[in-house]
């Protein structure tokens, strides 16, 4: 107890000499990102390293859930209380943008010419008006999942490489009890997860098409190259019987519990499935056409400075967001946290896209589309409700899809109007 | 200080009885009464959180009423509620008239019905969500496979998944009701039984004559309780289908999941505000019967 007081008072002491040491000059920042373990140390890290760079300069971090962070940074920022400099997911930008809370990054200090030189192609979408507004530290994309060991047990050799072999892969790895029922599923599958970004992105794409035009305003999958991509992702389990959706509540539950064989999802999934007991699982891009063709998601989280920094708080808030966007951060977090650097030259590392793990992401990146949301979560509701509609009422494939890309126009309209 | 000395003795009791409802009205006019009205005024506007208000006029109202989801939930919200409301009346007073008549174990099994009342709605609504999954996780498919009969759909199915959704909700709210309808049977003077005993009337008779008449204020309490209960229906729903909130296809949604949603997943605070007082309006004219009905008594 004793020992516990005289630390917490040395601890304070020494706190408190450091701040008058500084006092003279010192600036204070405030960081703002949601509560995740990795993200948190990593960043934890960040700041540590950027404070030994910046003697003058305090960077305090704050998070909270996930659950609550979009609300409480979007109530914080407009009535000046919230960061200086603020995590947000690049989907969220153009809200900030318009509404004048988010300040454009320096050109000369994020010069956008270097910037879209030297970073992932899909960040452009963080400039306007030939000023970035926002930078990431890392990128995620989407890859195959496969368990090892129900592999090893259905005899095949390798993951898949293209859409047939997955499904001749899947139909191996199908395990149905006497009745008929499913008891492990060949691959996973569910809108509601990742999957409604492989369709988007992945397979609209790799059947020919092109999901949206007019910069994301206008939808554009009603082509016969959409109907081919639903038809493929439909027939999964209503032809090959290899899948059902919702089969153990979550897809990634039943990836976890070794009752699928496949499972297609994000970077971010590595870390909690590094922890599973029992669970030997490798990870492969995702798979071609029979041509070769591959085509992937990339979302990611931005950091910007707000209009509260001003001054030397600015000044402070655009050095602390030039090491956070820095090679050695993109590092840093890729080992702490296992999100894919934002630049190729960080991703592409003869080390890093050869990983075993992070490999197929990175490579993913090459060719990845990064969506651009009006309302992520009612985007994604009406993908759930045009597979929903085939299954539970019997609509057919061509009628589903026509009804979801009215409703999905519908949402992009309201935004954009 | 002369002010005070010179009142009368009436005014000075107003003054005081002021003084002390004081802290009461303040709380109710910050933090109910003021966001209330806020709601109202939002309700009329455009807002998405982050930028400016703006004046919307009738446009969210007009969207409300044409929007097909909107009606689609409002009817899901109406069954919540008439098919909640009669089911958990009908258990709870059937459980509370032979629990009441029984000696054997009473607290134990009074207890075992109360017990889920106390539980958190968040981690019932989780529990049931596993059990309803299909094979090989789910509790009651598991057991069906195991007789031979064809696996139910119980929350991916249009009908069946808001009755799959509403079972818990009732469940839960049981031992509540049934502790207030037993309060209701104790409170009736044993000698109204007595006299129908001594006049040889049967146990139809009495219960329909003596105990559901001398009852009434107790079931008009639970009948309001539950379907403003039932009305604002959200913790069960909202965790039994997280993955896809309300649905499958919307046929779970309630209406409060509705104004969640376009609030905090669609940023779209008129829209949300306009249902919002629809909700209160719905609850307000249930209320007023309320007081009707207590009125005439």
């Amino acid at each position: 107890m004793s020992r516990m007081l005289r630390r917490t008072v040395l601890a304070g002491l020494s706190a408190a000499t450091l701040l008058l040491s500084n006092a003279a000059n010192a600036v204070e920042i405030e960081y703002w990102q949601y509560f995740f373990d990795a993200r948190v140390k990593a960043m934890e890290q960040l700041i540590e390293n950027f404070e030994a760079a910046n003697p003058d300069i305090t960077v305090t971090m704050t998070h909270f859930p996930y659950a609550d962070y979009r609300t409480k940074v979007a109530a914080a920022i407009p009535a000046g209380e919230g960061p200086d400099v603020v995590q947000l997911f690049y989907g969220w930008l153009n809200d900030y943008i318009d509404a004048e809370l988010i300040q454009p990054l320096p050109n000369d200090s994020f010069d956008p010419a270097t910037i879209d030189a030297e970073f992932f192609p899909m960040v452009g979408a963080m400039k306007r008006d030939g000023s970035y507004f926002a930078l990431p530290t890392a990128v995620r994309s989407l890859a195959l999942f496969y368990n090892t060991r129900l592999f090893d047990e259905a005899g095949v050799d390798g993951p898949p490489e293209t859409l047939d072999e997955l499904i001749e892969v899947a139909k191996a790895l199908t395990k149905k009890d006497g009745a008929g029922n499913i008891t492990q599923v060949g691959i996973t599958t569910g809108m509601t997860a990742q999957d409604h970004h492989w369709f988007r992105e992945g397979l609209i794409r790799q059947f020919g098409g092109e999901p949206y035009t007019d910069d994301y305003q206008t939808v554009n999958y009603t082509s016969e190259a959409g109907q081919a991509a639903l038809k493929f992702y439909t027939d999964l389990e209503k032809v090959h019987g290899v899948t059902a959706s919702g089969f153990m509540d979550e897809p990634q539950a039943a990836f976890k519990a070794g009752r699928a064989g496949m499972h297609i999802d994000g970077s971010f999934r590595i870390g909690s499935l590094n922890g599973v007991r029992g669970l030997k699982w490798g990870v492969t891009e995702l798979p071609a056409t029979a041509d070769g063709m591959r085509s992937n998601y990339s979302s990611y989280w931005v950091n910007g400075i707000t209009s509260k920094a001003e001054g030397e708080k600015y000044d402070a808030s655009v050095k602390f967001l030039q090491y956070i966007t820095s090679d050695e951060a993109m590092q840093i977090w890729l080992d702490v946290v296992g999100e894919l650097p934002a630049k190729p030259s960080v991703g592409l590392t003869e080390a890093n896209a050869n990983d075993e793990t992070f490999g197929p992401f990175i490579r993913g990146l090459a060719y990845a589309h990064t969506t651009k949301f009006a309302n992520e979560s009612a985007q994604r509701q009406v993908f759930v409700d045009m597979v929903a509609r085939t299954d539970l009422e019997g609509q057919s494939l061509s009628d589903s899809l026509a009804q979801a890309a009215a409703d999905e126009q519908k949402i992009l309209d309201d935004y954009y109007k | 200080m002369t002010l005070y000395r010179n009142l009368t003795i009436r005014q000075k009791q107003i003054v005081w009885a002021w003084a002390f409802l004081a802290i009461p009205v303040l709380f109710y006019g910050v933090i109910r009464f003021y966001p209330t009205g806020t709601a109202v005024v939002i309700s009329f506007q455009n807002w998405n959180l982050l930028g400016d208000r703006t004046w919307a006029g009738l446009e969210n109202y007009r969207e409300l009423w044409n929007d097909p989801v909107f009606w689609k939930v409002f009817r899901n919200t109406f069954a919540y509620l008439l098919i909640g409301t009669p089911v958990s009346l009908l258990l709870s007073f059937v459980i509370a008239y032979h629990l009441d008549k029984l000696r054997f174990m009473h607290g134990f099994l009074r207890m075992l019905y109360f017990l889920p009342f106390m539980t958190s709605a968040v981690a019932m609504a989780w529990v049931w969500r596993w059990f309803y999954q299909g094979v090989p996780i789910g509790l009651f498919n598991n057991l069906l496979a195991s007789v031979g009969i064809a696996q139910i759909e119980f929350l991916n199915s249009t009908t069946n998944a808001l009755p799959a959704v509403l079972a818990p909700a009732v469940w839960a709210g049981l031992g509540f009701q049934v502790i207030i309808f037993m309060a209701g049977l104790r409170a009736i003077p044993t000698s109204y039984y007595e006299a129908a005993k001594i006049d040889g009337v049967g146990w139809w008779t009495v219960l329909t004559q003596i105990t559901l008449p001398l009852l009434k204020p107790t079931i008009v309490f639970i009948v309001v309780l539950s379907s403003i209960g039932f009305l604002r229906i959200f913790d069960h729903v909202f965790n039994m289908t997280t993955n896809n909130p309300g649905g499958p296809l919307n046929a779970t949604k309630p209406l409060v999941l509705m104004i969640y949603d376009t609030a905090f997943n669609g940023f779209n605070m008129g829209y949300a505000a306009a249902q919002t007082v629809v909700l209160f309006t719905i609850l307000l004219i249930v209320s007023l019967i309320q007081l009707y009905l207590l009125r005439s008594d």
